[in-house]
């Protein structure tokens, strides 16, 4: 799950890292009202977004006077803001943050991951801060510094001193730098962070370390001990499909094709779509159903995959291990009879039930195609998308 | 022979008691699996399905003599399960529990690496020796015993390529689940190792999906190696970027862990790499037809 930066830097305040002093609004009213509490005559206002790659995309500015916020406010608020990383249209700009300004000397990286090859929480640190880290990894690996954390005792005054140190800090610097990767270190642990970024992490002209852009995902699975992190989730910024599914148990995400697919399991699935693909055929998303799918959630499925208009056909593939063809066959036949089903629909069954699942459709009378082989039904759900075309 | 399990491994079930726990009990006493007693706190003394329920996995072994346990605990009591485990020299844990927290294993993995027991899982389908012992919620009666070693992240994509081995004739010497989590307890390299010294496998079926990069780490290994054949498929070639496929561990990050580079580097180790998910079971036929 995301955080938006604004919610970032309100963990990273309670932390005792240090932030710019900034106020989160969502009207051009309370943008003007914010400003008038922060100190100067010109801040950063940022659009806050579920998505890297804003300063490049507009959605970051410097703006003068208590005019220029309401300027930006006006020019963002209600709108969506399309960045490399977001799709074509973009993300929903409810929130501006707007922060007071620092004087920067250096610009650095800074990110903790979970690191799926050694196992470990891994901090990285680089002198090339405000580009992305993929790109200094790829073009220049040497300039990205590493510690790895050990689970059993955490992060070390040590490894923040060599991290430092080796990015060029000097004097108080090294102290300051210390203190900052010993507390990121502590707020990824404690509120079960997967990413946690800053970037850039600044030195001001000052001499202080401060940190410039905060991000930070939380796991998942951890939300039920973050129940605070939980409420800070933000719905509106995720796929309005994609967030109906999770609700039924259900796990979505839209392609671009036009052959809707229902499987249960996350790699069959993902290995249906790519049979649909082999065959020449072009996948309309991603669907698990689940292990605790039933005929209700079955039904929800076919309302969202049918939500989609490219939906030529729709392939269902299910190998029953812990789920039952009889339970997914009932939320078919319920399915028909509620949402409307206009297209070819192609069922494979095999595993658990198999057979009497079957027997469900075939008593139903509905026009559904039952196909004996997942190759066979793969290449019916792609015939049957081609002559719809 | 065969990996991890057998007919004389005796296996304890912790969460027995739980809807998941008594449903899976009772198809592994059905499937012949030694399933000598369950642990939930408090319910100690009890009977369960036949077997005795104890209050700790310390008591669970003391009395039954069990080198292996299943959990089936909600995933907030996962690691401090098989923290339980371990402490009562539990040599095999079996974690198919889905949505633990990835510090939790990362926490997890040290203490089961400092106590030797083998974690397999969490989030995965569990371990079968067809005919002998089957821990996990796979469908028993896809599987026949046979020679043929499968390993798999993804639960029903690992019965795709089970079911296709059996109708071609070849039934499986094991089949691991290892998980769809970032931070298995296992991986693909532990199970192919344990496949590469067992005498009664002749062939390895590895199902890999996008995210990570344990696949291309087990190329590295296979060449080096692995000298029996090894079939190799990839879900995820249609996958976005940047999307979580379901599982917690896969999923396109900063443009690594594409299937793409996975086949690639499978290709270069010399495995027979698999693109129709359909023809699992017949590359696995012409490539033993090939060696004998």
């Amino acid at each position: 799950m995301n955080l938006h930066e604004f919610q970032a830097k309100e963990l990273f305040r309670e932390y005792g890292l240090p932030v710019s002093k900034g106020l989160v609004a969502s009207s051009s009213e309370e943008a003007v009202a914010a400003a008038a509490q922060l100190d100067g005559d010109r801040w950063a206002c940022k659009v806050q977004v579920h998505a890297g790659g804003r300063g490049k995309a507009g959605g970051v500015k410097l703006v003068d006077g208590v005019n220029g916020v309401k300027d930006f406010a006006d020019s963002w608020l209600g709108k969506r803001l399309v960045t490399h990383q977001t799709d074509a249209e973009g993300q929903p700009v409810n929130h501006i943050y707007i922060e007071e300004l620092s004087e920067i000397a250096r610009e650095f990286y800074f990110g903790i991951v979970v690191d799926r090859s050694s196992q470990r929480v891994v901090v990285m640190a680089s002198t090339e801060g405000g580009v992305e880290i993929e790109q200094v990894a790829e073009q220049t690996p040497e300039k990205i510094l590493r510690a790895t954390i050990d689970p059993s005792i955490g992060a070390q005054p040590y490894q923040g001193r060599s991290l430092a140190f080796g990015m060029g800090l000097v004097g108080e610097q090294v102290q300051q730098f210390t203190n900052v990767f010993l507390n990121l270190c502590r707020l990824f642990h404690e509120l079960d962070c997967s990413l946690v970024e800053v970037n850039p992490l600044v030195l001001t002209s000052e001499g202080n370390i401060h940190c410039l852009d905060a991000k930070m995902n939380v796991d998942g699975n951890a939300l039920f001990r973050q129940p605070r992190l939980a409420s800070m989730r933000d719905a509106q910024q995720e796929d309005e499909r994609e967030s109906q599914a999770t609700e039924f148990g259900l796990s979505y995400v839209a392609l671009d094709g036009n052959i809707g697919c229902m499987v249960n399991g996350a790699g069959l699935a993902m290995g249906t779509m790519d049979l649909v693909k082999f065959f020449g055929g072009n996948p309309a998303n991603f669907l698990d159903v689940g292990g605790g799918v039933n005929a209700e959630s079955v039904a929800e499925a076919f309302k969202i995959i049918l939500d989609d208009t490219d939906v030529k056909a729709v392939l269902i593939n299910i190998f029953g291990g812990i789920v039952s063809c009889v339970v997914i066959a009932e939320g078919i036949v319920e399915a028909y009879k509620e949402v409307g089903v206009d297209v070819p629909v192609v069922v494979r069954f095999d595993g658990n039930s198999a057979d009497e699942g079957r027997q469900v459709l075939q008593r139903s009378g509905l026009a559904i195609i039952a196909a004996d082989t997942l190759q066979e039904a793969t290449r019916s759900a792609v015939d049957a998308a081609g002559e719809a075309a | 022979m065969s990996i991890l399990v057998d007919r004389d491994t005796r296996v304890i079930c912790q969460g027995i008691t739980g809807s998941q726990g008594t449903l899976h009990s009772r198809h592994a006493l059905e499937y012949g699996t030694q399933l000598v007693g369950g642990v939930t706190p408090g319910k100690g003394g009890s009977v369960h399905l036949g077997v005795p329920v104890f209050d700790t996995v310390r008591q669970a072994v003391e009395v039954t003599q069990a080198t292996a346990s299943v959990l089936y605990v909600p995933a907030r009591f996962c690691l401090d399960s098989i923290l339980e485990a371990c402490d009562a020299e539990i040599e095999l844990i079996v974690a198919i529990t889905e949505g633990v927290p990835t510090l939790d294993m990362l926490r997890a993995k040290l203490v089961v690496a400092a106590s030797g027991a083998r974690l397999v899982g969490p989030n995965c389908p569990g371990v079968i020796t067809p005919g002998q012992c089957k821990i996990g919620i796979m469908p028993g009666e896809i599987h026949r015993p046979g020679r043929v070693g499968i390993v798999s992240r993804s639960g029903t994509l690992t019965y795709e390529a089970v079911k296709q081995t059996t109708d071609r004739g070849f039934g499986q010497s094991t089949c691991v689940g290892i998980g769809g989590d970032p931070i298995p307890g296992t991986n693909f390299i532990d199970v192919i190792r344990l496949f590469e010294d067992d005498p009664a496998t002749d062939a390895i079926v590895m199902v890999g999906e996008i995210g990570g990069t344990a696949e291309e780490e087990t190329a590295d290994y296979i060449k080096e190696n692995v000298s029996k054949p090894v079939i190799a498929y990839i879900a995820g070639t249609t996958a976005p970027k940047g999307k979580r496929m379901g599982h917690a561990g896969a999923i396109i990050a900063g443009g690594k862990g594409t299937a793409a580079e996975k086949y690639q580097a499978l290709d270069a180790a010399g495995a027979v790499t698999v693109k129709n998910l359909a023809s699992i079971g017949e590359a696995l036929g012409e490539c033993l037809s090939a060696t004998q």
